[in-house]
């Protein structure tokens, strides 16, 4: 059960985000949704490359004590952790492309409400 | 060193050096950044026309990321492939073809009419042909995702680049909120086939789904199904796609419709290549229906628009469903739906039909945004009641606008005739209401464009406008060109470019073994 749990965090982040995404009227508060949903699978990935025992593949820095042999067998692909980095620098790109534009829409419009930036018909 | 085999990489490379070159150049002259954007854009067209060559005679190639050896796609200390993989096969060499084609048109077009702001428009155009690229070149679902966002961003940014009107920043705002929610569930299903598989790889997933499905296989179909299908501009999730294409600077909502086809792509990669016969048949009829739904409402809005722009992109929303109906039709008789359709394989014909229309809907409605961006660059007006008696003015530009609406309405000497007649002609295997409704959108289609090319350019002259400048004539006439020429003479591309891209689509064991031996 408790191995579970940084699941069940991915799974409410993710509902939190979305349900702020949905619901929510004001662009920040979207953007932070967004934010929110990024970190949850974030933390999806990163959980997925949790190994137990394992050690970073570093062979200048490894823990004392440890025979040879066993390192190659403890030693982690480190996949999940750069998909994870990765993601995270998108997330950045993303965020402050958003609310660059968020700023532009106040200059525009007087608000961040997204019921009342509607100037495209439908 | 062998410079044709780092092709592949050469073409992700070269517009992206270019991309980061771009701003700097700008401060030195305005007229160098726009040769070393032009040069970069060619250099990487003839090289991906190299590539095409290649992928036709030899069939598929990978080539690997960082690799001493770039064909060794397994290393030899491991079992599965754990590095970067681009693989092209006739359906990617297609899409290239058709993606950097449209970008080199699009790029000609825009000298004309980009004066401030050059430096940020270029670097991001072509990042967000990197992004295009990228994602019809790549064999690998993470590297997907993120030449996905990449494309994202920059078109975003685009589609928001006259920020001193507040409608683009409003569809710049929708489009990349909409693009990194559905790119966060591409990345959650890579997060749950790596969970599963430890791969990353499309050709090894595939090959370990294998005909069966787990219930998380299951759960990443729905993610990815639904995330490109609402890249792609389906009906119901299609809201983005006229606010961006209506709102974005001239020439860039046609190279938009090249970088929704790239999703459109994406999608197909899915269905066809990781899960091929494993997918249940429910996929196909969904795909119909957005298909169908996608030709009602693109059409019937349309009839309400009075913003040119805007109204042309409800018309695109209506050809993605084209393509998406076609495509849907060939993927149900691929998994054996429908006895006397699958046997007697007109399936494999909407498929051809399908695809041509991919070609022929960016080339199409691409001519009429064209247009449309020139008419509003000289007039400074968007709205049809505002517009009228261009024709004496602008002569080329109307023949031009003529020449498109035929083309979109599917009349026959024009490309999109060709295309269109295949997929009424074999849809009507499913069930004979999908060729009613989409000959009917079609006749709808064609009395739209006529009511706004009598609105445009015929009555009384209303202001002394001049022609639009030649660079824009120029890339018009392009697409013109080959909008009669392949309504002439569709065999050429049928033969040696739908084909190839079918059968790449239909045997999907090759796209395995190419990586997995």
């Amino acid at each position: 059960m408790i191995y579970n749990l940084p699941f069940l965090t991915v799974v409410a982040l993710i509902a939190i985000g979305m349900y702020a995404m949905l619901f929510k009227k004001n662009l920040i508060k979207i953007a932070i949704g967004l934010t929110i949903v990024e970190s949850g699978v974030n933390l999806f990935l990163i959980t997925l490359g949790y190994r137990e025992g394992g050690i970073a593949p570093i062979f200048t820095n490894l823990p004392p004590g440890m025979s040879p042999e066993e390192i190659p067998e403890k030693m982690v692909l480190p996949v999940p952790q750069a998909l994870t980095l990765t993601s995270i620098v998108i997330g950045v790109a993303v965020l402050a492309l958003i609310l660059s534009l968020a700023i532009r829409i106040y200059r525009h419009y007087g608000t961040l409400n997204a019921e009342e930036v509607r100037r495209l018909k439908e | 060193m062998n410079l044709m085999e780092h092709l592949p990489a050469l073409i992700i490379a070269i517009p992206l050096i270019t991309a980061f070159l771009t701003p700097l150049v700008d401060r030195a002259s305005k007229k160098a950044r726009n040769v070393l954007v032009f040069i970069s854009l060619l250099i990487t067209f003839i090289l991906v026309v190299l590539l095409v060559q290649r992928v036709f005679d030899k069939g598929i190639i990978t080539y690997v990321m960082g690799a001493s050896n770039p064909t060794e796609t397994i290393p030899k200390q491991a079992a599965v492939p754990i590095r970067i993989v681009l693989e092209i096969d006739g359906l990617s060499a297609f899409m290239l073809l058709i993606s950097i084609f449209i970008s080199f048109i699009g790029l000609i077009y825009s000298f004309a009419h980009i004066k401030e702001g050059g430096g940020r428009f270029y670097t991001l155009f072509l990042l967000m042909v990197v992004g295009m690229i990228g994602m019809e070149l790549t064999g690998d679902l993470f590297n997907l995702f993120v030449f996905l966002e990449i494309l994202s961003i920059s078109s975003a940014a685009l589609i928001a680049f006259e920020f001193k009107r507040a409608t683009t920043i409003e569809a710049g705002i929708k489009y990349i909120i909409i693009s990194s929610i559905s790119a966060l569930f591409v990345l959650f299903a890579v997060g749950l086939f790596y969970g599963e598989y430890d791969l990353l790889n499309m050709a090894a997933i595939a090959n370990e789904i294998g005909g069966a499905l787990s219930h998380i296989d299951k759960i990443a179909l729905i993610l990815l199904f639904s995330a490109f299908a609402m890249k792609a501009g389906t009906a119901p999730m299609h809201m983005w796609m006229p606010d961006a294409y209506g709102e974005a600077p001239g020439a860039i909502s046609m190279v938009l419709i090249a970088t929704t086809q790239a999703s459109l792509y994406a999608l197909l990669r899915v269905c066809f290549t990781i899960y091929n016969e494993a997918l249940h048949v429910v996929f196909p009829i969904a795909l119909i229906l957005l298909g169908l739904a996608s030709i009602f409402i693109g059409v019937t809005m349309a009839l309400l628009q009075d913003d040119i722009k805007r109204l042309i992109a409800y018309a695109a929303v209506a050809e993605v469903g084209y393509i998406v109906l076609a495509i849907g039709a060939g993927l149900y008789g691929f998994l054996g739906g429908g006895d006397k359709f699958a046997s007697l394989e007109m399936w494999k014909v909407a498929l051809k039909g399908g695809i041509f229309h991919i070609f022929n809907d960016v080339l199409d409605i691409g001519l009429l945004f064209l247009v449309a961006g020139g008419i509003i660059y000289v007039t400074k007006e968007r709205s049809l009641n505002k517009l009228g008696g261009l024709a004496h003015s602008m002569k080329y530009s109307s023949i031009l606008f003529l020449i498109g609406l035929a083309a979109v309405a599917g009349l026959p000497p024009m490309n999109g005739f060709a295309s269109k007649i295949i997929i009424y002609e074999s849809i009507y295997g499913v069930s004979p209401i999908l060729s009613i409704v989409a000959i009917l959108a079609s006749i709808v289609m064609l009395a739209i464009f006529v009511k706004i090319f009598h609105a445009i350019f015929t009555g009384p002259k209303l202001a002394e406008h001049g022609e639009v400048p030649k660079y824009m004539l120029a890339s018009m006439i392009v697409l013109a060109g080959l909008i009669i020429f392949f309504g002439l003479f569709p065999d050429i591309v049928l033969k040696n470019l739908v084909n190839p891209a079918v059968n790449a689509l239909m045997e999907y064991g090759k796209y395995i073994s190419a990586v997995m031996g």
